[in-house]
């Protein structure tokens, strides 16, 4: 190598130096392990592939990415697994609002606590669907003939997101829901479309096909204001023509759930910080909006006090409905 | 005529020299998964599936499922020569794969099941073609209680058409149930049977369990009888490859009804497994040889590898037309869909017409391609049979071992596997039969979630298993198969009293 190329080097390097925060000093050393808290084909499962995929191309990091699938016991396996490696800074952990929520209504073998939260990078927007063919237009009519019979309500997984929200749902509206846990949102939503079901509670991309093939719609959605202006699902409408389920009269202002990346325990504050940046830099490709939109979630990103806040807020939420409910364990 | 119409134009697409060219690397990456220890074809297909990003949707399709194609066959050549399953699903190739391999034949062995499998996927393509929009409709049908009844019906088939000793079915299928509720229960949402182990939340894996149960417990019972029945001289003899996919045809009855069970079994959403055990099971009770199932009957394999492929070939269409997918593989190649930018549900067959035909007519060239391929390399395989057996023992241990331990990188895996080869040398000893008890280790939960789902929407009534035709006609179907061994026992027994003479067979059969 040549005077010159190395003088050009180290002056590079050192202008990168200047330019990365003081504590991002920490470089991965060996190949990183990505943990989806889910099964292959999982909305988890996807956002850790797509993330892998994103800091491959772009070489955001020397290091190799292989992504690993422990998504037994609703995810359990994963963040267990976690738990077990605190101080390894080589296995980031990918996984919903059921970090804290799990531990509170069964007994598994981790905690929140255990993780070190790294950011919240997309939120998963709830809504409430019905078959095409169902005769209530809006959710006044259904709360009006769910108040009149016992409505078969279905979900992904017991005691989790779902079935939390029906909940909220049966309080806010005063009717009566039976919930049936399926495994997944996409089982969830074969059943209404076979009018097995009266109603769920998919996350968007869960439904969009079906909503596109005719067999179910949205009622409205659990949001402060309307889904982002987007492409047309069916030949009329598209997200942003949903209505919010507050201006229909089901008083449920918010409730979404994020996803969630996660180092084990012990790490540094370096180690931590890197992975923040790592995030950061994904966030800004054009390949992280395409996945975005073609997923139907909405842009956030949380990290250090406003993630900690963010989980708090959750935890006291559910910790609420889960005691009423007599949900919680000891 | 539409869908030929469309079927044509979807050859158009896949018959062209990259695509053919991408069938060839996908069935042979698929073939080289499905031989090796611990790599399935889920695994195969998600490890592909980061390359497939930047290509077409057509192109990437046809890749994956050439793969998955070139899996499933080689998944049966582990099943026949080692009696290790790569797959839920040829589980019961082995029961008599293996010991048409062991006898010194495995050569036909593998063309028997490679041949009935290409028949079998056949069936269900063209089924896929002809009934693509009604089979859709069909499987919306399926609500809880359909499920429950069509597991009922595969769990009921293979008891009452089974040769073993009923009372130890009822114990092994227990045992498998007992197995499939550790880990989280989807109903309740509790942990359930971890006994303190933290790790068990994720539950006992199926590959595991059959590692363990087939792999080391046939290591084992080898071992004790001072294995000379291993090194066995099998010629390689390229003929006996096309002789014994000639004799196909000879047992077209056998062919045709394991098609059927496969293809009913693919749509309505009971998937390969209980297919392969279902067609297995009722192979057993109608053959003319029925009573030597499992010594290396030629229909004993030609059954479950056609409902196996029949099935996991037709249930390709719930993923596409419904978003269910039917397999872990299935569910991986769901997820491409999504990366891809394609939704499946009802509107893919509508927005992504080249798509969709696109990879149906890939699935007749494909399979054509994959079938070629595995037969060439038979010769091979069966060589395979030649080595002896103190050098293939340390081979199975070790393609065990690492096998168990890939399933999700832990060593607790790798412990439960030899328990489970314990578990399995003591069923052949007693004559406990260990396929009800892999079905149960398989489905047993689905079978339990779809029960008690039952019971929510229908507020612990019964009724719901009686209120529509189609589950009244599933539940009763498999009432009668339960109760057919009982009462074949009674007419027995009333034509004339029995004698210790014919439950010898019995015995003997039980092994299975």
């Amino acid at each position: 190598m040549g005077r010159t190329s190395t003088y050009l080097l180290s002056a590079a390097a050192a202008v990168l130096a200047g330019a990365m925060p003081a504590l991002a000093a920490w470089q991965p050393q060996k190949p990183i392990e990505f943990i989806a808290t889910a099964g292959p084909g999982g909305g988890t499962d996807n956002l850790a592939r797509a993330v892998q995929n994103i800091i491959t191309k772009h070489k955001l990091t020397e290091q190799p990415i292989v992504v690993v699938n422990k998504g037994g016991g609703s995810g359990a396996e994963g963040y267990v697994y976690g738990k077990a490696s605190a101080g390894d800074p080589y296995k980031v952990i990918f996984g919903t609002s059921n970090a804290w929520q799990q531990p509170l209504v069964s007994k598994v073998a981790f905690n929140y606590t255990d993780l070190t939260p790294i950011a919240a990078m997309a939120q998963d927007e709830f809504l409430l669907w019905v078959k095409q063919d169902a005769p209530y237009k809006n959710a006044g009519d259904y709360l009006k003939a769910a108040a009149s019979g016992e409505f078969k309500m279905g979900g992904a997984q017991s005691k989790d997101t779902d079935e939390v929200l029906t909940r909220m749902i049966e309080k806010t509206g005063k009717v009566k829901l039976t919930y049936i846990p399926f495994k997944s949102g996409a089982e969830t939503a074969v059943q209404l479309a076979g009018g097995h079901l009266d109603s769920h509670v998919n996350n968007p991309s869960e439904s969009l096909g079906q909503w596109r093939g005719g067999t179910q719609r949205p009622l409205c959605v659990f949001s402060p204001k309307r889904l982002p202006q987007g492409p047309k699902v069916t030949a009329t409408e598209g997200w942003s023509d949903v209505p919010t389920c507050v201006e229909q009269g089901l008083d449920i202002k918010q409730y979404e759930q994020p996803r969630t990346v996660w180092l084990p325990g012990k790490v540094t504050p370096e180690q931590a910080a890197f992975y923040v940046d790592l995030m950061k830099k994904v966030q800004a490709t054009p390949e992280w909006k395409d996945y975005i939109e073609k997923t139907s979630q909405v842009d956030t990103f949380l990290t250090g006090a406003e993630l900690d806040k963010f989980i708090k807020e959750d935890l006291e939420h559910v910790k609420q409905v889960a005691g009423e409910q007599g949900w919680l364990v000891k | 005529m539409d869908n030929l119409q469309e079927l044509l134009h979807g050859f158009t697409i896949a018959v062209t020299a990259p695509h053919l060219l991408l069938m060839v690397v996908g069935v042979l990456l698929g073939i080289l998964v499905g031989v090796l220890p611990g790599l399935g074809a889920p695994n195969g297909v998600s490890l592909l599936l980061p390359l497939t990003f930047g290509m077409q949707p057509v192109s990437a399709i046809i890749l994956l499922s050439s793969m998955y194609w070139g899996a499933l066959f080689g998944g049966s050549v582990t099943s026949i020569l080692f009696n290790i399953p790569g797959e839920p699903s040829s589980v019961a190739t082995t029961f008599d794969g293996y010991p048409m391999a062991r006898d010194g034949r495995p050569t036909t062995a593998l063309a028997t099941a490679f041949g009935s499998a290409a028949f079998g996927a056949l069936v269900g393509v063209i089924l896929i073609t002809f009934l693509a929009s009604w089979v859709a409709q069909a499987a919306l049908a399926f609500g809880p209680a359909e499920y429950f009844a069509v597991y009922f019906l595969a769990f009921a088939s293979f008891v009452g058409m089974g040769g073993a000793a009923p009372i130890k079915t009822v114990v092994a299928l227990a045992l498998g149930f007992a197995i499939a509720a550790i880990g989280i229960d989807t109903v309740s949402g509790s942990v359930r049977l971890t006994m303190g182990v933290d790790e068990l939340v994720k539950g006992v894996s199926f590959v595991v369990a059959v590692m363990g149960l087939f792999g080391i417990g046939e290591l084992l019972v080898a071992v004790e009888e001072e294995f000379h029945a291993r090194a066995v001289s099998s010629k390689i003899d390229w003929r006996e490859v096309f002789r014994a996919v000639g004799r196909l045809p000879r047992h077209g009855v056998a062919l045709l009804r394991s098609a059927a069970i496969g293809c009913w079994m693919g749509i309505t959403p009971g998937g390969p497994t209980a297919a392969s055990f279902m067609s297995y099971g009722i192979a057993r009770r109608f053959s003319r040889r029925g009573r030597h199932f499992g010594t290396g009957e030629v229909e004993g394999i030609i059954s479950p590898e056609t409902a196996d492929h029949a099935a996991g070939t037709s249930a390709l269409l719930p993923m596409l037309s419904l978003g269910i997918p039917g397999s872990a593989t299935a569910a991986v190649m769901m997820g491409g869909l999504m990366i891809w930018g394609l939704n499946p549900g009802p509107m893919l067959f509508v927005d992504s017409k080249d798509f969709v035909w696109g990879l149906i007519a890939s699935m007749y060239v494909g399979n054509i391609v994959a079938v070629a391929l595995v037969l060439l390399t038979v010769p091979v395989f069966a060589a395979l049979m030649r080595i002896p057996f103190v050098v293939i023992a340390p081979l199975i241990v070790i393609i065990c071992v690492v096998g168990a331990y890939s399933v999700s990188n832990s060593y607790l895996d790798v412990v439960m596997m030899l328990g489970f080869g314990v578990v399995g040398y003591l069923f052949k000893k007693l004559f406990y039969p260990l396929a009800p008890l892999v079905l149960a280790i398989v489905i047993g939960d689905k079978a339990e979630d779809a029960f008690r789902q039952s019971m929510l929407i229908s507020k612990g009534s019964l009724g719901i298993f009686f209120a529509n035709k189609l589950v009244t006609c599933l539940i009763v179907g498999g009432i009668a198969l339960l109760l057919l061994p009982l009462l074949l026992q009674l007419t027995r027994l009333w034509r004339k009293p029995a004698s210790p003479a014919t439950d010898a067979p019995v015995q003997e059969r039980a092994i299975i």
